[in-house]
């Protein structure tokens, strides 16, 4: 444990001594600030439309946290599936090319204790990232009167699904030496996990379509962003990054044996 | 000490060391020598624990590398042929978190560092950025990096490459300070170098060991370049003779 924080520190220093981290937060706030405004005029814009109409049952149901928020959280979790790539590329590509690879596995460091380093720095990362994005339900609490129990369920969602994505970046990562092609595998799974559910949408019910509503990553999403925190939703979440450490886990392991 | 025992490692079909077996006793400097693409940068990797052999087993300090890994590769510091530095951080941070990765202890780390620092002339470089450094001096990290932990057994591949003629003598003096009660095993392909500092002389050539001898065992008048260029030669001939033997065996067998 102590070896696997001395390598997530090393990692998370790294993050902000090169510029990705930077440009990371750059692009994931002023994206998620241009959704948020766009949101949140549509939503005025609606609001006046229904006074004007003189409709007060519509306006009793219009609602700040399904009108902004939980778009919002949408829109980010499609910004994370591109950012999470560019993050998580680099943790073992890089050290295999650059020959450091050679140090970390004769160190007397175990496999699980590098994996376990590299998922905590990432992991720290995107918990600043999300963190930082907090600024848009704090706004809205300060000038509105969301609920704020529904906000913070979209968020923990939020955060699980960006982990589950670094889980599989560090995977993708472990497969190759070549930073592009550690992102591009990470995109394409990420995508996969996003839309698995898809087909399940348009056939008919029965195992098959239950069985891609469990794998979608999107289908677990939606119901933290809703408000409802179940511990299904919560198994599928922490089932994945485990997974996806272990596939890591064993990837890295088997380099050796090549 | 490290005991080497018939040591095979096979990429796919290629073999790359063949039933390579030596010994490097403690308190002696042992160089590894043979051409390009010997097997020496093959073998370092197994005794180091970066991979494991095909077959054959490496026991450090009396310890397995493959069985007994993690105690094992605690007794190791390693050079490999390209300096693993993190190129993003200050030489200091990096031979800090080198130190705690392996196991030197919180309170012995600033003097571990101070030593390094300054065995290898890296002092003024502390707050030099790795990627900037220049050849000599990221190999003189490299070494740092090596023995920090004051380990009783030292591997390095190749460690003057790169360096200027100064710098070589320099490296050369260091590592035969370093050897004292410790084991050292360096691999090079300047012959030089091996009559300088080392005590026994390990020639590899086409994955095999062709020679395994002390250096004060070499008679006086023949030079290391003679023995060397007559081991690999030699080898050459058996795999030739090999070869050889094997045809007459399939056309014997044909008739």
């Amino acid at each position: 444990m102590k070896n696997a924080l001395t390598i997530a520190g090393k990692e998370l220093a790294a993050y902000f001594v090169q510029p990705v981290a930077y440009v990371v937060l750059t692009v994931f706030l002023l994206l998620g600030g241009f959704f948020f405004f766009e949101l949140l005029s549509y939503f005025q814009i609606v609001l006046q439309m229904y006074a004007a109409m003189q409709n007060p049952q519509v306006l009793q149901h219009m609602n700040l946290n399904q009108r902004v928020i939980e778009p919002l959280l949408h829109n980010l979790s499609i910004v994370l599936v591109i950012l999470v790539p560019a993050i998580t590329m680099r943790t073992f590509a890089e050290e295999k090319r650059t020959g450091t690879y050679e140090f970390l596995l004769t160190a007397p460091v175990r496999t699980g204790e590098i994996v376990a380093g590299k998922f905590i720095a990432a992991a720290i990362f995107i918990l600043i990232m999300v963190g930082l994005a907090a600024i848009f339900p704090i706004i809205l609490v300060v000038f509105g009167n969301p609920e704020i129990g529904v906000m913070v369920s979209g968020y923990i969602g939020l955060l699980l699904l960006a982990l589950s994505f670094v889980a599989v970046g560090l995977f993708t990562s472990s497969i190759t030496q070549n930073q592009i092609i550690a992102a591009i595998s990470c995109f394409g799974a990420l995508l996969i996990l996003y839309v698995i559910s898809w087909p399940a949408q348009t056939g008919s019910s029965g195992w098959a379509s239950d069985l891609l509503h469990y794998l979608s990553i999107t289908d677990h999403f939606s119901q933290m962003v809703t408000g409802i925190i179940d511990t299904r939703d919560l198994v599928y979440f922490l089932s994945l990054i485990l997974v996806a450490l272990f596939l890591t886990q064993r990837s890295v392991e088997s380099a050796r044996w090549r | 000490m490290i005991e080497v025992k018939n040591l095979t490692k096979a990429y796919g079909n290629f073999v790359a060391v063949r039933d390579v077996s030596f010994k490097a006793e403690r308190g002696s400097i042992l160089g590894f020598l043979g051409p390009n693409g010997a097997g020496k940068t093959t073998t370092m990797r197994i005794i180091t624990g970066f991979m494991p052999a095909t077959s054959g087993t490496v026991l450090v300090d009396g310890l397995d590398i493959f069985t007994q890994s993690l105690e094992a590769r605690r007794k190791i510091g390693y050079l490999p042929e390209n300096p693993p530095l993190y190129v993003d951080m200050r030489v200091e941070a990096y031979l800090r978190f080198v130190a705690r990765l392996r196991g030197v202890p919180r309170a012995r780390l600033d003097d571990a560092l101070e030593h390094a620092l300054e065995v290898c002339g890296l002092t003024d470089m502390r707050s030099r950025i790795c990627g900037q450094l220049s050849k000599g001096y990221r190999q003189r990290v490299g070494l740092a990096q090596a023995l920090i932990h004051d380990p009783p057994v030292l591997v390095l591949d190749e460690p003057t490459i790169g360096l200027d003629p100064r710098q070589i003598h320099e490296i050369r003096g260091l590592i035969k300070t370093l050897s004292g009660d410790r084991t050292v095993v360096l691999s090079t392909h300047i012959l030089p170098e091996v009559s300088q500092i080392c005590d026994k002389v390990v020639i590899i050539a086409d994955g095999r060991v062709a020679l395994e001898e002390k250096l004060s065992d070499i008679p006086a008048g023949t030079t290391l370049e003679q023995v060397f260029l007559e081991a690999i030669s030699k080898e050459r001939h058996e795999t030739v003779t090999d070869t050889e033997e094997t045809l007459e065996e399939v056309g014997a067998g044909r008739s």
